[in-house]
């Protein structure tokens, strides 16, 4: 009951235009959909998402970090049973977003989307260690590289359990 | 009864929590971010200690690293070697042996050829706010403060010298923020010391038995994940009255994994023991996890 008025409530409040539909995702709570979810503010120019490679770049980038991430042992664990297609697709919205790629992000925050998840400081970092992995591949300079993991880091703050 | 729930508990406890949430976890720290050991055996620069925590654990585990360090000057050779041990990134225990080889110049000093002034140094830091890293949307450093029992074996030749003591304890504040933004790394230290050499000579001089505060200040770059350049000042007591000199250095340390780092510096160290301009190349080994 009290869960059916939570999600009344979430509709409500939730933005007129109708998110669109993703057939090969699986259905999540309702939740209000706000840029503000993505967790850290883009930046203002637009040379970081030029020395990401665009679109392009940074979609290479989430792929080959949703790769290593399930692969590795330390923290493969954690990815088991959830939706790594929505995964995928939110955090390419996310880095282009914050990289002021012009997308909209669409997911959920950061703190809920984590919330159960188990996460301790050594599986943040070994996720960062795996994006600067896929960044090197890429070839984005480090210093460009550090400039983007700064807008990231507070979140270890939301992501890892306390 | 009692037995079945604990196994109960305990297997709820292993599925509910991915990745071993149970176990004492290591090597979960990002490369470079224990810091390296200084000449005193704390985590930090290369002279100065920083607000870091050795190892490569993260709140959920344990690390440890032994070092091996040697200064080359024109008139002498300064080595140190020791252990430490990081907890939970949180507190760190560390135990340093220091000897100051006097070489030629003994003679000269009138102490003998290759007499040696040695000490051990115990110390320990906690950390006790803030983080150096995650906290990028803040000014606010990591800080740390610790202590450092001190305690040098050529009692006879301190006292000569007008030394008050032959052992002494030091207080430091530590902070220590990375700028990640902008690759750098930055921290300030307070130190509330007597030492003299940093203890080798001894704490306290002729009427200068208090206690003065002095700071340690390091600059650097990353390079890359591996690779940290970077400069490093070191005020100093001067309470013997030979003008001891504050310290200086440039240094690089390099990562070549998580248990083995390498740390090369030009040390300017001024005058020592009388013998002026003593600056030379300063190399550390560290092995841990
Ligand atoms: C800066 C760090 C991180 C960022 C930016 C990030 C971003 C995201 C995003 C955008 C989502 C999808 C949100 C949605 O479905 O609406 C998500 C979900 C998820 N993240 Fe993270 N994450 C971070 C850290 C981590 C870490 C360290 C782990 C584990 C090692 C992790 C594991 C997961 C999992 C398993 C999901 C799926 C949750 C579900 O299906 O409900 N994340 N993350």
């Amino acid at each position: 009951m009290l869960k059916a008025l939570i999600i009344a409530a979430a509709f409500a409040g939730a933005p007129e235009n109708p998110s669109p539909t993703y057939p090969n995702e699986e259905a999540v709570e309702p939740y209000v959909q706000s840029n503000a979810n993505a967790g850290a503010s883009p930046f203002a120019d637009k040379a970081m998402w030029a020395a990401f490679g665009g679109r392009a770049g940074v979609d290479r980038i989430v792929d080959d970090l949703v790769d290593r991430s399930i692969a590795d042992p330390r923290i493969s664990e954690i990815f088991k049973a959830h939706d790594l297609v929505r995964l995928r697709r939110t955090l390419k919205e996310q880095f282009c977003y914050i990289l002021n790629g012009g997308c909209e992000y669409t997911g959920r925050d950061m703190k809920t989307t984590h919330r159960d998840l188990g996460v301790q400081n050594a599986d943040f970092n070994a996720l960062v260690e795996h994006l600067q992995a896929a960044m090197d591949r890429e070839k984005i300079p480090f210093r460009v590289q550090n400039r983007f993991l700064a807008k990231l880091a507070p979140m270890q703050r939301t992501t890892v359990e306390r | 009864m009692t037995w079945g729930w604990i196994a109960l508990a305990a297997a709820a406890g292993l599925s509910a929590t991915p990745a071993a949430a149970q176990e004492v976890r290591t090597l979960g720290k990002l490369l470079l971010t224990g810091g390296v050991t200084t000449v005193e055996g704390s985590a930090g620069g290369g002279l100065a200690t920083w607000a870091v925590v050795t190892g490569y654990e993260t709140r959920e585990g344990i690390g440890a690293n032994a070092h091996a360090t040697l200064v080359e000057l024109p008139d002498y050779q300064f080595r140190a070697h020791g252990a430490a041990v990081g907890l939970y990134d949180r507190v760190e225990l560390s135990y340093t042996r220091q000897a100051f080889d006097t070489r030629g110049t003994g003679a000269k000093l009138g102490l003998g050829k290759g007499f040696t002034f040695r000490q051990e140094v115990v110390g320990a830091k906690l950390r006790v706010l803030g983080d150096a890293i995650y906290n990028q949307d803040t000014w606010v450093p990591q800080v740390a403060v610790g202590v450092q029992y001190k305690n040098a074996d050529k009692a006879a030749v301190i006292g000569l010298l007008g030394g008050q003591d032959d052992d002494g304890v030091d207080v430091y504040v530590a902070a220590t923020k990375v700028l990640l933004a902008e690759s750098l790394v930055l921290n300030g230290t307070l130190r509330a010391t007597k030492a003299n050499q940093t203890g080798l000579l001894g704490f306290g001089g002729p009427g200068a038995d208090d206690y003065t505060v002095q700071f340690e200040g390091s600059a650097g770059m990353l390079l890359s994940k591996r690779l940290l350049v970077g400069a490093e000042y070191r005020s100093k007591p001067n309470k013997l009255g030979l003008q001891e000199d504050d310290w200086f250095d440039v240094f690089a340390a390099y990562a070549v994994n998580k248990n083995f780092s390498v740390t090369a510096a030009y040390a300017d160290l001024g005058t020592v023991a009388t013998f002026k301009g003593q600056r030379g190349l300063y190399l550390s080994l560290q092995a841990g996890f």
